[in-house]
């Protein structure tokens, strides 16, 4: 029989809520943004898309202040351990602010999105939802709360790819969206539910506890790892939940591909990194006895897999957007060898390498978008001769994709240096991993460099049709992001230590 | 004064990024101030160099100081990494006697590069800058002594190096530009991982930290026993040197890593040639002078023999192809495959006068093939075809170019008298008293003899005799009576006209110079080799075990 809470008990719970709602206000303070922008729209009733950008921006921007003052509290769980506040959260709180802002200056970039869609009122109010759904991603502690923060983002995603109502690849590219976003939500409920079945908690620290205490059998836990992975890994982009992501890319207007490449697959990682360190460890005293075949190895195997698929197939792209969409699937692998290395030192670089993949990637987007308003196309052969014709852009690209690649002296060289430092710390167990690391990003160096080739070697076949058009904020902004990429290339020991702080998880056994 | 030489080429880009494009006599006067004040600074540097100085490792107590010279010192990133202990990389410069020589020949062919550029006219502005960064990135390379530093200047050089070979570069430039970038990628990417595996193998002698520093990485009390380079972990040690050897050997070009080389040079422009074939090729042979031998001694000493018959094959592979070439770049290219073989053979000898010869020959290819290139992009822009065939009689015609050409060439086939003779007969010296090497050193003297062979017979197909009938200028009869040279659209000076003279002459000089009287270069890096061979010598490595 159900009983009715006592009043002492409700004045309890209510007391408990309103200290976690003081742990909430970045939260709150989005939602009201979000709210506030979709007001604007209805008030203003036109096409003021400047507006309504910078609004958004701005008060994103504003997000900052009130994730900086979260700094000043204890790190906690909060509404009964269904949410938490840590270093870790508040890492992906600012990386995910910073790519909602960053998703805003793309999208004023694009004369196609803004030419195409009819109230753009919406779009920047689905853009804030999704940085909340993302941060909400990243804190969650529970599986019902992460299920449901997967899906705040999932169906905004869903709704900002298929934004070209006029285009039809935009329409197919939700519609795949969706329909293997419920598969790997509904594979991952049931792995959530076998969790639930073995341990009778929904709190991952409960879990983990639960676990440690009762043990558990092995087989029913391969195989809720594996259903949950699918979940997350779909998120992540990594071979084999990747299906979705190449006509996702390509058909979602680019700054929205630009946006899901970078938060919504560190969502993932954040997710799952949180999930696995905390719900699950591996390596720990009471879980030696499975160490056979485990989701350390799940893992290991996705990452191997979404390396050489990502690149190899890269090599026969036509489409620069497709092209990155293979390639981010690479850099799920290559991030993901971080986590598998299952230390401080791991975790700080998947961490790091987020936070590079997040400049190079919207930096190469960025001038994908501006040579798109250009040409209007996005195929590598109509990028022949821009160099030229465009040489901020032209150069910038090139340093964006010269980092993707990870060469230095870029952001992206460091990644993959702290990457591949991870696995050789643990001495030669991993040394085959970091050569395949290795080699891949060899592969990956030929179609990125398909590119610059397009741009500076071959001659455009059109006559030059004018100046180059791009207003002066937006070469300012691909002027900072390719500066920022070098100048973290180089001194990037701000960016590392912000790494390292921020990996440290409540309740997390390991390390 | 070594961050200066290092950096000047960048500022100059710097500046030049501020000229506007149209202004190309501008963007050619500022690149060729920012070349030639980096020869001044070689040559302070030079009259300050101290020779009796060892380099190589460090010298007692730890400290680089006492050992290197010119040392600029500076931590660069300092980082906590909890329980890894702390990531330590540094801004460390300095040289001795192996870097010295190639420091001075750097400085010396980026000069001989920007005045060959000179006729380039396609994007002027973009050429020079790419030019700049290469050149800092060749000198970066030659100075660093943090191995992460030489990394980051090492694959700096790829990218300018492509987009010169790709956008100024001949018919085939994309396919040859792509080829180079992915070879030495490949290549370095496993330096990549040998060099973390050494940083967490490593500790600095005087602060204990984990270090990048090549010079504590040159002495193996270094070393952590069990660490994963470190002397008990055998198998990785070897892995290690094979993939760095590797590595490096793509960049020598070493058979059977050698096919991207004839490819970028025939492809590139003729300064590009220069530069590729003076400095980049020695940054293979340094790179294994100054890492891959010292910090794996033991494996060194286990594989003379191996590295001795790669040379060897080198040389007589090398050689072979280019009596078979058509295409006079081609064969200079499959020449300098062939001399580099020369390096390798002197190096596997692992006695000082075998890796005294393959220092020297480095610095004497380097002038000598620079010099080779020159003279191909000279007749190359005047009938714009390099098929030797299409040739003959030049010498009557052109007797200046005539001239230059057969120093040149006997330089490189090794006459005596010549820079180019001595540094092989050094080679052969040293080959012939290290009981491993001998045999091979006996199959590679083989090497001169076809040497000997391509290099005369092209000369007296394209020198000696008359015009052939389907040859690429015709012959006027001028005013005086004689007979003149006519190439079709070419209105400059028939023979050699000053700018080229510039270039040529200096190389010339120091060509036969130092064929005559070789100190001023033996003198400075005998201490450096003496200690090389000596940290390489087996004795010291029973000692530490």
């Amino acid at each position: 029989m159900f009983e009715l809470p006592s009043g002492a008990e409700i004045q309890s719970i209510i007391a408990t809520l309103k200290t976690g709602v003081g742990f909430f206000i970045p939260e709150i303070y989005l939602s009201v943004l979000f709210m506030l922008l979709i007001v604007i729209d209805l008030v203003v009733k036109g096409r003021k898309n400047n507006l309504l950008s910078a609004v958004t921006a701005l008060g994103l921007a504003g997000g900052f202040y009130f994730i900086y003052q979260q700094h000043l509290l204890e790190a906690g769980e909060i509404f009964f351990g269904m949410y938490v506040l840590d270093e870790f959260a508040l890492f992906f709180k600012y990386f995910f602010v910073l790519s909602g802002i960053l998703a805003v200056l793309v999208s004023v970039a694009d004369d196609q999105l803004n030419r195409q869609a009819r109230s753009i009122g919406e779009y920047y109010a689905l853009i804030v939802a999704m940085v909340i759904g993302m941060i909400m991603m990243a804190s969650s502690a529970d599986l019902l709360m992460m299920f449901l923060s997967m899906e705040l983002v999932g169906l905004t995603a869903y709704v900002l790819t298929g934004y070209l109502k006029n285009d039809p690849r935009s329409a197919e590219g939700a519609l795949k969206y969706l329909v293997y976003g419920a598969v790997s939500s509904g594979l991952m409920v049931y792995g959530f539910s076998l969790i639930y079945g073995l341990t009778a908690e929904t709190n991952i620290m409960k879990i983990s506890a639960e676990l440690a205490l009762h043990g558990y059998d092995p087989l029913v836990m391969m195989l809720a790892s594996l259903l949950i992975l699918a979940g997350f890994g779909y998120k992540i982009g990594a071979v084999p939940f990747h299906f979705w992501s190449p006509d996702v890319y390509e058909g979602a207007p680019t700054p929205v591909t630009a946006y899901l490449s970078v938060g919504s697959k560190a969502a993932g990682f954040a997710i799952l990194m949180r999930f696995f360190y905390v719900a699950i460890p591996h390596g720990g005293e009471p879980f030696q006895d499975i160490a056979g075949m485990d989701w350390l190895s799940l893992l290991i195997v996705i990452s191997i897999a979404s390396m050489i698929y990502g690149n190899v197939v890269a090599l026969w792209q036509k489409n620069v957007k497709r092209l990155l969409a293979y390639s981010s699937i690479a850099h799920a692998g290559y991030a993901l060898l971080g986590i598998i290395a299952m230390d401080e030192l791991g975790t700080q670089a998947t961490l790091f390498y987020l936070l590079g993949y997040l400049l190079m990637n919207i930096g190469a987007f960025y001038v994908v978008i501006l040579i798109s308003n250009r040409t209007g196309s996005e195929n590598l052969e109509d990028y022949r001769g821009l160099g030229r014709k465009m040489p901020l852009a032209g150069a910038a690209l090139t340093v964006f994709l010269i980092s993707l690649v990870g060469l230095p002296p870029t952001i992206g060289f460091i990644g993959k240096l702290m990457i591949f430092s991870a696995l050789l710390a643990k001495g030669s167990v991993f040394i085959w991993l970091a050569l395949i690391g290795v080699l891949t990003s060899v592969i990956s160096l030929y179609y990125y460099m398909l590119i610059p080739l397009n741009m500076y070697l071959r001659e455009s076949q059109q006559p030059d049709e004018g100046k180059d058009a791009t207003g002066m904020v937006h070469r300012i902004g691909i002027a900072v992001l390719m500066i920022l990429t070098i100048y973290f290339g180089l001194f990037f020991k701000p960016l590392l230590d912000f790494a390292k702080i921020s990996s440290s998880m409540l309740g997390m056994t390991i390390y | 004064m070594l961050s200066l030489i290092v950096f000047l080429p960048i500022l100059a880009g710097l500046v030049i990024l501020a000229v506007p494009s149209s202004q190309k006599q501008i963007i050619r006067m500022v690149s060729l101030l920012a070349a030639i004040a980096q020869g001044v600074l070689a040559v302070l540097i030079w009259q300050g160099y101290d020779a009796s100085l060892p380099g190589i490792t460090a010298a007692a107590g730890g400290a680089p100081e006492g050992s290197f010279q010119f040392i600029e010192r500076l931590p660069w990133i300092n980082l906590d990494l909890g329980t890894m202990g702390s990531l330590n990389i540094e801004y460390f410069l300095g040289v001795d006697g192996l870097s010295i020589t190639m420091v001075i020949l750097t400085a010396l062919i980026s000069i001989i590069g920007v005045l060959s550029s000179w006729p380039i006219q396609k994007q002027v502005k973009g050429y020079f800058i790419l030019f700049n960064l290469l050149s800092t990135a060749m000198m970066g390379c030659f100075v660093a002594l943090d191995f992460f530093l030489f990394y980051v200047f090492w694959e700096l050089m790829l990218l300018p190096m492509y987009f010169l070979i790709g956008i100024w570069g001949g018919p085939n430039r994309e396919y040859a530009a792509i080829k180079f970038f992915l070879y030495t990628l490949f290549g370095s990417v496993f330096m990549l991982l040998v060099m973390i595996g050494l940083y967490f193998s490593v500790t600095d002698p005087v602060t204990g930290n984990h270090t990048f520093s090549l010079v504590a990485m040159a002495s193996q009390e270094n070393y952590i026993k069990d660490a994963i380079l470190g002397p008990d972990n055998v198998m990785w040690r070897y892995a290690a040197f094979i993939v760095l050897f590797i590595g490096f050997a793509i960049k020598v070009p070493m058979f059977p890593f050698h096919t991207w080389l004839p490819d970028a040079h025939v492809e590139a422009p003729t300064p590009i040639s220069v530069i590729l074939a003076g400095v980049l090729l020695k940054l293979g042979t340094y790179g294994m002078m100054r890492i891959n031998f010292p910090l794996f001694p033991e494996v060194f000493q286990a594989s003379l023999y191996v590295i001795a018959v790669l040379g060897a094959i080198n040389i007589i592979y090398g050689a072979f192809c280019a009596l078979a070439q058509q295409d006079l770049k081609k064969m200079v290219a499959y020449s300098s495959i062939s001399h580099m073989g020369y390096v390798l053979l002197g190096l596997a000898a692992a006695n000082t006068e075998g890796m005294v010869g393959a220092l020297y020959q480095m610095f004497n290819h380097g002038t000598i093939t620079a010099m080779l290139f020159l003279l191909v992009g000279v007749i190359y822009d005047r009938a714009h075809t390099r098929q030797i065939d299409k040739f003959g009689g030049l010498a009557s015609y052109m007797p200046v170019y005539a001239a230059v050409v057969t120093i040149a060439w006997f330089a490189s086939l090794g006459l005596p008298g010549l820079s180019g003779f001595i540094s092989e007969a050094f080679v052969f010296v040293g080959a012939f008293s290290s009981e491993t090497t001998r045999n091979v050193a006996i199959v590679s003297v083989l090497g001169i003899v076809f040497g000997a062979a391509y290099l005369l017979w092209s000369l007296q197909r394209m020198f000696l005799g008359k015009r052939k009938p389907d040859a690429a200028y015709d012959l006027e009869v001028g005013a005086d009576g004689h007979e003149h040279i006519h190439f079709h659209d070419w209105k400059g000076k028939l023979d050699l006209d000053a700018r080229e003279l510039v270039m040529l002459v200096p190389l010339a000089v120091i060509v036969i110079f130092l064929g005559i009287y070789p100190m001023p270069v033996l003198g400075m890096l005998t201490s450096s080799i003496n200690k090389l061979v000596e940290v390489l010598s087996p004795v010291v490595m029973t000692a530490l075990n």
